[in-house]
């Protein structure tokens, strides 16, 4: 489904990822582990098409598609969603009205109507039963005063919502409690299916035990150091980062 | 002949038409003296530092239209709130249009300046307020009264709420190569006395029109006054407003200016506080692109203890739009106790567009709480990237944020239809059309 070949890619000459390879297929759950500052978020916002990264080399490949020249609006009528470390909060906008109007465009882009009203409430009323979102939230100004839970659990509705193909989901489980995290988890859970792939981003073992994963890889600066099974998320959280590091020097 | 010379020797003949041995008169040949003297203000002057009139004085304006001109209603409906009923003056190139208004005597008076200016059973009030708080100094507004004839009269009597809105709506057909106007108004609300009106200035063809309008409103004790002005008038058309408001003890007065079209705005909104415990509120969206110009004035003059201003302007500018905010707050030693805000928000959507904004705050007294505040930004990039990462397309995105940007100064717009309307203007001025009503 996803193929990343080769890829480079910074910010004004500064390079941050050198040369990621990568491949999820359909029906896959991968990790993605890390120092802070290794480029995890990066990745991430370069497969969702942010223009503040420059791509220098490589390729991102969607389904034999390369992605080179797509906005990030195409990128997610193509099926690519990206759960925000940081979501932005959009006073003046709700929630209810950003989702109708990203679903719109979603179908238009597809060359489908415009969802009926009763049809998007009763989609709007599932979701947030799912993602146990009180109804208050969806008339409020989009994350504007969320707490940082709050958010993280808003963007799995939103994920919910669009029934992505590709969904990264980058630090989602921070600022969670435990509650929080088995509803996020089990939101993302219920997503699953053998058509679509979930790359988890994480610092933590934690989310994992949720959201079990087929593949672990090791991001340090800007490089897939090392790539294992789901034991090596364990042998992270016990060991820390150092031997990684020390043995990518060697 | 510039428009100057040709506006003053233009009265000899405006006096043939009119009653010289009213009282108002005297107060018309004060005035026009004053415009004789001052002219047209120039660039020179600090309050026309960013708006320059030089270009409009050299047009050859028809002073007064040669001829009556119809429309028919179905021609220029779109431009009257007409999902809702609202009383109508209606004016096409500045001469009243019976067949296409509404007005009432029915307990209040909603018709014509004409009417006040001339018949007996107005002119104790005309004596009592007319050129009453209009200034008698500033050069566009005696030109302005030195030429009063026609517009809006307003009288709300004390404890009575008219019926319904009130629209007053100048039309100028383009059946003159150029065309300037002068409409004065006049709008008293007696004590306990509420209203809302919307004021609509709008040219039917690429002809030029000038305005020079001057409103005077009086909001007696606890009276309650929406004035909400809807700017979006085609490329040639240039409008100067110059709008007056008397305050007295207990009244809220609200003034929404909506300014999306035009070639040039020049907006002056002067308020002045003559009693205790009043509400002066200014709130204003401004949307521009290619090259077109609003100015903002505002004045609000604290001359009594225990009042409150609020003023928040929120403005968008494209292309090689230029904007003026100019807000001055005056808070005499007397006034205590006040409470006075003022923004003013701008954000660039390029960078051929520019902004002037500049609080301008006279405070004499010591026991006040004034804030003011500006800002000239950009659009957020991470918001924009943020909404599209979710599908929303760039155009699309955009218009959301700059939306959001102007959204809390319509929610005090207490008429939902119109709400809905500036929302469409909105969309319309920013090219989309986004799914749903915000
Ligand atoms: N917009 C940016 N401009 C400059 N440097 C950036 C930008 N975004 C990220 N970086 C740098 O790239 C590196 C990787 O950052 P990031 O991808 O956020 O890491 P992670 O998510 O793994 O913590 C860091 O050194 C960070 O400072
Ligand atoms: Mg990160």
């Amino acid at each position: 489904m996803l193929k990343i070949d080769n890829l480079h890619a910074g910010v004004e000459g500064n390079e941050i990822l050198n040369g990621i390879n990568l491949e999820v297929n359909a029906g896959e759950v991968h990790a993605i582990m890390g120092p802070n500052g290794s480029g995890k978020s990066t990745l991430a916002a370069v497969i969702a098409g942010k223009e503040e990264f420059e791509v220098t080399e490589g390729t991102v490949i969607l389904d034999g598609e390369d992605l080179e020249d797509s906005a990030p609006e195409e990128r997610a009528h193509k099926g690519i969603f990206m759960s925000f470390q940081y979501p932005v909060e959009i006073p003046g906008v709700t929630v209810t009205n950003f989702m109708r109007t990203a679903i719109n465009e979603s179908r238009k882009a597809r060359g489908l109507e415009e969802m009926p009203a009763n049809q998007m409430l009763k989609l709007i009323r599932e979701k947030s039963e799912l993602l146990e979102i009180d109804r208050k939230f969806l008339s409020r100004s989009l994350n504007e005063g969320f707490s940082g839970g709050e958010k993280k659990r808003n963007e799995i509705f939103q994920m919910a919502m669009l029934e992505p193909k590709l969904a990264i989901l980058d630090e989602t489980d921070s600022g969670l409690d435990i509650d929080a995290l088995r509803i996020v988890a089990n939101g993302v859970n219920k997503l699953r299916s053998e058509s679509n792939a979930v790359i988890v981003i994480t610092h933590y073992q934690r989310l994992l035990e949720y959201i079990v994963p087929d593949y672990v890889h090791v991001l340090h600066e800007g490089k897939i150091v090392k790539s294992g099974t789901k034991e090596l998320a364990l042998e992270l959280e016990e060991k820390g980062y150092d031997w990684i590091k020390n043995e990518a020097v060697v | 002949m510039d428009l100057k010379e040709k506006l003053v020797s233009s009265f000899l003949a405006f006096e043939n038409n009119i009653d010289v041995d009213h009282p108002v008169h005297d107060i018309r040949s004060e005035a026009i003296k004053n415009f004789e003297i001052k002219g047209f203000p120039s660039k020179k002057e600090e309050a026309w530092k960013y708006t320059s009139l030089s270009g409009l004085q050299k047009t050859n304006f028809s002073i007064f239209p040669k001829e009556e001109n119809a429309l028919e209603y179905r021609e220029v409906k779109k431009y009257f709130l007409h999902e809702i009923d609202t009383y109508k003056i209606v004016f096409i190139d500045g001469i009243y249009s019976s067949y296409l208004s509404e007005t009432t005597h029915d307990g209040v008076d909603v018709c014509l300046m004409s009417a006040a200016l001339t018949k007996p059973m107005y002119r104790q009030i005309i004596e009592l307020y007319f050129n009453k708080v209009a200034s008698t100094e500033e050069s566009l507004t005696t030109l302005n009264t030195a030429f009063s004839k026609e517009g809006a009269y307003i009288y709300i009597p004390k404890n009575k709420v008219p019926k319904k809105p009130i629209e007053i709506l100048h039309f100028s057909t383009g059946n003159e190569a150029s065309l300037m106007l002068q409409p004065r108004n006049l709008i008293i609300a007696e004590e306990n006395a509420e209203l809302q009106v919307i004021e609509r200035h709008q040219s039917l063809t690429e002809n030029e029109v000038l305005t020079n309008s001057v409103t005077e409103i009086f909001a007696a004790k606890n009276a309650i006054v929406d004035y909400y002005k809807v700017q979006n008038d085609t490329k040639k058309a240039s409008l100067i407003d110059n709008t007056y408001i008397s305050q007295k003890d207990t009244s809220v007065v609200k003034v929404h200016t909506f300014s999306f079209g035009g070639k040039l705005t020049r907006n002056n909104l002067n308020f002045y506080q003559d009693g205790q415990h009043i509400d002066s509120t200014m709130k204003g969206v401004t949307i521009l692109s290619e090259k077109q110009h609003v100015d903002h004035h505002t004045l609000v003059h604290h001359k009594e203890p225990n009042c409150e201003s609020h003023q928040d302007y929120k403005g968008i500018y494209g292309e090689r739009s230029t904007g003026v905010f100019n807000g001055k707050i005056i808070v005499d030693k007397i006034a205590q106790k006040t409470n006075a805000f003022q923004q003013n928000n701008n954000i660039l959507i390029s960078d051929k567009a520019t902004i002037n904004t500049k609080p301008q705050l006279e405070i004499f007294a010591d026991d006040v709480k004034c804030s003011h505040g500006c800002t000239i930004g950009q659009l957020d990039e991470e918001a924009l990237f943020y909404l599209q990462s979710r599908g929303i397309p760039k155009k699309e995105a955009s218009a959301l944020l700059m939306y959001a940007f102007a959204n809390n100064v319509l929610e005090s717009v207490r008429i939902p239809e119109l709400k809905r309307r500036i929302n469409k203007l909105i969309a319309n001025k920013l090219g989309v059309r986004l799914g749903f009503d915000l």
